[in-house]
């Protein structure tokens, strides 16, 4: 059995390295997309402003792809480095995720690189064609990635023996689990509104400091498109997602209301704090029958409580119930902004005039980010103490491995380094001038 | 039967990373050893140069090998990495300082910049393979033990295998990137950069094919069971194939046959590398972990044969189409100095 501490350390460094790794992710999922529409009004009007655009985007893409091959590369060695026990045990059932997830990467890594030193080298339609295979690869390298979390939260797919030992894996069963499609599309929007507001909060900020022109203009209602049209999507899809919680991890559920004991027509609570040694919220706004409404569709519903299961198998509920309520709080916010910016260019073919509404998509691409984390912590948090749900628990999984302080306090320098280099290179690129481009022929 | 083609996965890509990952380790190698900012200007810009299209791709060979380890072989990667965890760890750090600095040197502004970056990049170019090359050497001299954390933490990749392992890594790398790099001046008509790296593609050559050598004598004495694996059976023709295209390649290199010299050098690699496995066969962890004990069960085997199948039948394509671009200089830049953009 291993000191807490170091289950602790262990648990830290990986969630630093995923905090790290899933934003650029963000970017991975969402950004080819954006930069391949770009380029695609310009073969159709021939306008070299698109193209400037495009090709500015395709190299910022390319320096956050680098960094998320290396980011990635950690996670994977952690895997390895921090959980053994959890990969020696369990790699044969839910593997075969990553061996597809690695075919996508391959495949991206090389048409990133195609597509961005092939400007002007290709044809305008081979290189536009490059692009795609990039789409389809962060799609699929984050749909292979997830399924392997659906998994962790839902595992199925082999045979228990009695020693715990994995009996007759079946890894396209585990790859095919039931978490997978909610997760993938909650986590798929999640990659636009990020990579779209965050990119928007630039050209926002632009935009109030006077630079209205064609250019800055394309790039802030691109983006915003994207992101708005997602936000809204994402709240039917949490909803969607919690009323999954609610049915396979109803502990999970409890902890993120920090609902304490089972009850039908359970209320939903506003903020405040829970109180382990009252086993209740203090200080919050109860709504009455709502976590029934939310997490069943029936405001009568029963909805199971923390109590059900013994004090060392429940989750943080301070934790994950804090995360989970600033995430929702801000895909809210998130989800009225895009409606105002679709709402006002669907009538009157414009931005909003308002310098308030560009504050707030300034604002946006930061709450965005901290949404994205905050929705991940809840999701994983609230599967402790388990790194296998109900099968394996992490303290099972970790490394018996001396060093993991000295391993995190690496860890945590280089990745500080790490965060200043990217944005001291991000404001670089963004302060340079956009290239000149020829303008073409509509094609 | 599939655990076999599923450790032929795991060697071919060991065998590629070891061709495509070394060659840009080894273009770290003479990007640190290329001398003062004005002087070394002209080296680095055709590093940069070359390396920028394609070693993202190049990378993800490491990542193709843990993934097929830990899905075919789970028993051994746990094993491995609890006990090998400070050299992979390392090596884990040094992959990020020397992605990032790469990728961030492209775009400094002034030689300052460009300076510390290219340090970061090029000292952990130097580190990243000799690591790799210390943990090869510990699983190949049978230190890693079975299970979590069983193996010495130190001894474990700090012995004279390890360390021979990891200065051929390094040496190998620098012959290789000297030799493509040699090609790809040639093709910047570049004609004095061609004659720098051809000198150090002797030099880097010599060096790899004496220390290889020298080698044997320390496997020998520390590593009896990979020694004798060596020295007989497919494990000598290959050592034997390796030594004969390395020795090719020095004389294309001599005569300036860059395009010939790009396949001999990485048929030397990749031989020595089938050797290996060949020399530790059946063993997947020698002394006692058989491939077939490590071996995660048929329905698992399958599915990595079938995924890895698919797969290559999609990247098989989409890196020769890689490759011919950048081989017919359809993805090149314009050639600079490094150094240049700063002197204006």
């Amino acid at each position: 059995m291993v000191a807490a501490a170091d289950l602790l350390e262990a648990r830290q460094m990986q969630a630093l390295s995923l905090a790290v790794h899933i934003p650029i992710v963000c970017f991975g999922i969402a950004f080819p997309a954006m930069m391949l529409f770009v380029e695609g009004l310009y073969l159709r009007t021939g306008d070299a402003t698109y193209k400037a655009l495009a090709k500015r985007w395709s190299k910022v893409a390319v320096t956050l792809f680098a960094v998320g091959v290396v980011t990635g590369t950690i996670l994977s060695f952690e895997f390895g480095l921090l959980w053994p026990e959890f990969m020696a045990r369990f790699g044969e059932v839910f593997g075969i995720g990553f061996a597809l997830e690695g075919i996508s990467f391959f495949v991206e890594a090389i048409f990133i690189a195609i597509y961005v030193y092939g400007w002007d080298r290709l044809s305008r339609r081979a290189h536009f064609l490059t692009g795609i295979p990039v789409v389809l690869s962060g799609f699929a390298g984050s749909f292979n990635v997830i399924a392997v979390n659906g998994w962790m939260n839902d595992p199925t797919g082999f045979d228990l023996g009695p020693d715990g030992q994995v009996l007759n894996p079946r890894p396209w069963d585990a790859l095919l689990n039931s978490n997978m499609w909610h997760e993938l599309i909650h986590m798929y929007l999640a990659g636009y509104l990020v990579c779209g507001f965050i990119v928007a909060g630039v050209y926002a900020y632009a935009w109030l400091r006077g630079r209205r022109d064609h250019y800055h203009r394309t790039a802030l209602v691109v983006t915003l498109a994207f992101a708005s049209l997602c936000a809204p999507v994402q709240v039917i899809v949490g909803d969607w997602a919690g009323r999954e919680v609610a049915n396979r991890q109803p502990l999970k559920l409890a902890a993120m209301e920090g609902l304490q004991r089972t009850q039908n027509g359970a209320p939903f609570t506003l903020g405040g704090f829970y109180d382990e040694s009252r086993g209740e919220v203090r200080y919050g706004i109860e709504v009455p029958r709502l976590l029934s409404l939310l997490a069943k569709h029936d405001p009568d519903a029963r909805v199971v409580g923390l109590e059900s299961a013994p004090l060392e198998d429940r989750p943080p509920i301070n934790i994950v119930r804090f995360a989970f309520q600033t995430m929702a709080g801000i895909g809210t916010f998130l989800a009225l902004l895009g409606v105002v910016f679709v709402w006002t260019w669907y009538r009157k073919r414009r931005l909003p005039l308002s310098p308030w509404f560009f504050r707030a998509v300034m604002a946006a691409g930061p709450l965005s980010f901290v949404a994205l984390i905050a929705g991940w912590i809840t999701t994983e948090v609230g599967r402790q103490p388990w790194i296998v749900y109900e099968v394996m628990r992490t303290e099972q999984a970790v490394t018996n491995a001396n060093g993991l302080a000295v391993g995190y306090f690496v860890l945590v320098a280089v990745y500080v380094s790490l965060g200043a280099a990217v944005v001291w290179l991000l404001r670089r690129l963004a302060r340079r001038p956009p290239e000149t481009e020829v303008a073409g022929d509509a094609g | 039967m599939l655990a076999e083609v599923c450790a032929g996965f795991v060697v071919l890509g060991i065998a590629a990373y070891a061709v495509f990952g070394s060659a840009d380790f080894g273009a770290g190698f003479w990007d640190l050893t290329a001398g003062g900012a004005r002087r070394g200007g002209a080296l680095r810009g055709m590093i940069q140069r070359s390396m920028a299209p394609v070693w993202e791709a190049n990378h993800v060979w490491l990542i193709f090998v843990l993934v097929i380890v830990w899905t075919a072989f789970p028993k051994a990667f746990g094993s491995i990495f609890s006990t090998l965890y400070v050299p992979l760890f390392l090596a884990a750090i040094g992959i990020i300082f020397r992605g990032t600095a790469f990728a961030l040197r492209g775009q400094a502004a002034t030689i300052r910049e460009a300076r510390v970056l290219g340090a970061l990049f090029a000292s952990a170019s130097v580190l990243i393979p000799f690591f790799f090359g210390a943990v090869l050497g510990g699983i190949a001299s049978g230190r890693v033990g079975i299970g979590n954390a069983t193996g010495d933490p130190v001894d474990s990749w700090l012995n004279p295998t390890s360390a021979l392992i990891g200065v051929i890594a390094v040496l190998t790398g620098a012959y290789l990137a000297a030799v493509y790099l040699a090609g790809d001046s040639v093709r910047a008509e570049q004609p004095e950069l061609a004659r720098a790296f051809r000198s150090r593609a002797l030099l880097a050559g010599a060096a790899s094919g004496a220390v290889s050598i020298g080698g044997l004598l320390v496997l020998r004495s520390d590593a009896r069971a990979l020694f004798d694996g060596l020295t007989s059976g497919g494990g000598l023709v290959m050592v034997i194939v390796s030594a004969l295209a390395g020795a090719s390649t020095l004389f294309l290199v001599w005569t300036e046959r860059y395009g010939l010299a790009r396949v001999t050098s990485a048929l030397a690699v990749v031989a020595i590398v089938a050797g290996w496995a060949l020399a530790q066969d059946p063993y997947l962890l020698p002394p006692s972990l058989t491939l077939d004990q490590a071996a995660a069960a048929d329905a698992t085997l399958q599915a990595t044969v079938i995924v890895v199948g698919l797969g290559m039948l999609i990247l098989g394509p989409s890196l020769w189409f890689l490759y011919r671009l950048v081989l017919k200089g359809q993805l090149d830049q314009n050639y600079e100095p490094l150094d240049q953009r700063f002197h204006t």
